[in-house]
């Protein structure tokens, strides 16, 4: 567990470097199937259902750039197992990617009573 | 020995009677048999046991009862030792002794708890140890109980928690019944739990099982704390003491822990009061409410980070965020650390495992523990072994008011300083830390599965202004914890199954102090032993349980992930063997028919807030309650 947290803790700072660079523009994702497959893949397991995060990373919102993502995916630095190409094709990645990209924005927190005390 | 009680009881006459009653059946030639068949309302005793029953016995074996069994006198050292309560799931090689403790004893300090599975008794003493300080008696089964007991023992032995466990036996051959009682008795019952518990011992005298008693409850309780096993022979619980026989309960006198030699807490004072960036490790370190005040104290007097353990959440110097701190410590004080090497050390689970060391290699460690006091070799919850500059073998808290003391005696007006600025660039980190937690919460605030964040933040509110514990499960960082009492840790070994035992037996330790006891409950952690809510229910224990329930044993789900992504193939299928779906279990259901109060499973974040509300009043009416929430995976 404490290994996971390490690893999210790098993730989650990559997760929030700024988007999309023209190098890395993501190509054009299924945001339907990247959703059915971030289930079916087990992407959730340690990013939540909705890419919030948990043993793993937060993904969204705001994903970080496709280049980036792609990349860590396919040759994981920390704790996460690598999904290669044999596994989860470019495109499949491209639709997960687009399904990152429609999560919303969460509340203000100063708009949560529960977190303001 | 005393003689036992002549008595004459009916029963013979009883069997008697059933033995025409047999024949008139088998020979079927009474006028009762052509009658219209009437069922029996319980079956007839066979002609072999009536034969034996019936057959004319001499005046010596006449002796049916005994005024004052070597049971009584158990319970007399079990009083004297303070027991509030023993643990147990009935069982014939403790008769006596049940019997003893209810009646002899009044079922009164120690009061009978009755337990659904001998896990659970041994996880229940473990968790009111937590919370309490003090050991709770279990009384197991000999053979089969103890199988029972020993992975909760194991929990208890890793995690340094106090247990007593009476374990019945029956060591002469002369005084087991034939068949079960022989599956049920072992001449060295304890074995199979040495490699695991503290000591253990078979008294074969009453004076012998006193002295034992106190002998073990004061081993139990010395740190490295841990569980105990004495074995109590059935016929020593059964057999009458001679009313000659002078029995003496020996005085209990608690060993003082061990506290660091001079020389060596002197010299991790001069390297504290030097270091421009101590880091503490609390882990362990603190057992009780002065514990507390003295970690607080050494922090404050280093201004010093404190990260993991007990230590009051909303302290300025209370980080988290280790992982930096350890990359930039140039002393680590490691106050009874478990794991030093694995907190000191990072290592990747891929195909090849590769470790890096996050301090730097110039950076000196400070190891307090009493765990080098104490080891064994078999199980290995010893852990890698940590290199360090300063070992001392000695209990941390013990040891604290003599490093305070040694730290304070080195520091200068200009250390004083610079502790100064250093305490205010950990508030300004504690400060930001906060309101990272707060903007990490936010996150899936209304996500449906719930998340974990805003179940502990819903949690929060409904505990936020009462006298809380939280017996099972961690809070998160905004929770306000300052109090001893407030969290406990898991099973020491993690093994699964633990949560739910512990969190009642926690429940059981702050009920007569009035607290809202309050646990996080996992899915596959309370089906390995839900019996633990029923005792809950039948003894009365409140208990507020909000169940974290992501359907899986989801640390599996993801290792299985993993195999199939490194394999790479069939990477769907890691929900094969680990999930608990199909049928999804229907948790409140599940309680409600132990006589617990049980809502959901709630799906909705809308609908959990006032769901925990509901619960909490049941348990503050002094009842236990759980509310099942469908909960994202971590």
């Amino acid at each position: 567990m404490r290994l996971c947290l390490l690893a999210a803790v790098a993730l989650s700072l990559a997760a929030q470097t700024p988007p999309a660079s023209k190098e890395g523009a993501a190509p054009t994702g299924n945001a339907q199937n990247g959703k059915k497959i971030f289930e079916s893949y087990g992407c959730y397991q340690c990013h939540d259902h909705d890419g919030h995060g948990g043993a793993g990373a937060r993904l969204a919102p705001n994903p970080i750039p496709f280049a980036q993502f792609s990349r860590y995916v396919r040759r994981p630095a920390g704790e996460m197992p690598p999904y290669t190409a044999k596994v989860v094709s470019d495109q499949e990645l491209a639709d997960i990617y687009a399904f990152l990209g429609t999560i919303p924005a969460p509340p203000p927190v100063k708009n949560i009573p529960q977190l303001n005390h | 020995m005393a003689k036992l009680k002549k008595n004459s009881v009916n029963r013979r006459g009883f069997l008697k009677g059933a033995a025409a009653g047999t024949a008139a059946l088998v020979t079927g030639t009474t006028a009762e048999a052509q009658q219209p068949e009437t069922r029996p309302s319980a079956p007839l005793p066979s002609a072999r046991s009536l034969a034996a029953e019936t057959a004319p016995v001499s005046a010596a074996v006449e002796v049916l009862t005994a005024d004052r069994p070597g049971s009584d006198f158990m319970v007399d050292v079990l009083k004297y030792l303070g027991f509030e309560f023993v643990c147990a799931n009935p069982g014939s090689s403790f008769r006596a002794l049940h019997e003893s403790l209810i009646n002899y004893g009044g079922n009164k300090t120690p009061e009978l708890i009755t337990c659904c599975h001998e896990e659970q008794s041994v996880a229940m003493a473990d968790g009111y140890a937590k919370i309490e300080g003090k050991p709770l008696a279990v009384m197991a089964h000999s053979t089969v109980g103890l199988q029972h007991a020993a992975m909760a023992i194991y929990n208890a032995y890793a995690g340094r928690y106090p247990v007593f466990l009476i374990l019945g036996n029956t060591i002469d051959v002369n005084a087991r019944r034939p068949g079960v009682e022989w599956y049920h008795s072992a001449q060295d019952a304890a074995a199979m739990v040495r490699d695991y518990s503290k000591w253990d011992d078979l008294p074969i005298s009453l004076q012998h099982f006193a002295e034992s008693s106190v002998r073990a409850y004061k081993i139990s309780m010395t740190p490295p704390m841990g569980p105990v096993v004495l074995v109590a022979d059935s016929d020593l619980q059964e057999t009458p003491v001679a009313p000659e026989l002078k029995l003496h309960i020996p005085k209990l006198t608690p060993a003082s822990p061990p506290a660091g030699d001079a020389a060596a807490v002197a010299a991790a004072a001069k390297l504290l009061v030097a270091a421009e960036n101590p880091v503490v490790l609390a882990d362990r370190a603190v057992r009780t409410a002065d514990g507390l005040k003295l970690l607080v104290e050494l922090a404050e007097t280093l201004q010093a980070p404190v990260v993991g353990g007990k230590f009051p959440t909303r302290h300025p110097l209370s980080q988290a965020g280790g992982r930096a701190l350890l990359a930039n410590a140039d002393v680590i004080l490691s106050l009874e650390v478990p794991d030093l090497w694995g907190t000191l050390n990072t290592v990747r689970d891929q195909l090849h495992r590769t470790t890096t060391s996050i301090p730097k290699s110039s950076t000196k460690v400070i190891s307090v523990s009493a765990e080098d006091l104490f080891l064994k070799s078999n199980y290995q919850d010893f852990q890698r072994y940590p290199e360090v500059d300063i070992a001392i073998a000695a209990d941390a808290e013990a040891t604290l008011p003599y490093l305070i003391e040694a730290c304070k005696r080195l520091i200068t007006s200009d250390r004083k300083n610079a502790f100064a600025e250093r305490g205010k660039k950990l508030a300004d980190a504690h400060r930001q830390g906060i309101e990272r937690a707060r903007t990490e919460a936010s996150y899936g605030w209304d996500s449906s599965p719930i998340s974990t964040a805003r179940l502990s933040a819903e949690l929060w509110e409904v505990v936020k202004d009462k006298d809380w514990s939280l017996v099972s499960g961690a809070p998160s960082r905004l929770w306000n914890v300052d109090r001893v009492y407030q969290t406990s840790t898991g099973g020491g070994a993690a093994g699964v199954g633990y949560g739910a035992p512990a969190s009642v037996g926690g429940a059981l330790a702050n009920r007569k102090h009035g607290r809202l006891s309050v646990s996080i409950q996992n899915d596959g952690d309370l089906m390995y032993g839900p019996g633990s809510f029923w005792t809950a229910a039948h003894h009365r224990i409140p208990l507020l349980a909000v169940m974290h329930n992501n359907r899986a044993y989801h640390q599996e789900v993801m290792h299985i992930q993993r195999m199939a992504n490194r394999h790479q193939r069939g990477i769907t299928n890691a929900g094969i063997g680990t999930t608990i779906t199909d049928p999804n279990i229907d948790y409140a259901a599940l309680v409600r028919a132990m006589g617990v109060y049980g809502d959901g499973p709630i799906t909705d974040p809308k609908d959990l807030g006032p769901a925990l509300r509901r619960a909490a009043d049941v348990a503050l009416k002094g009842e236990p309650a759980l509310v099942d929430v469908v909960t994202q995976p971590r």
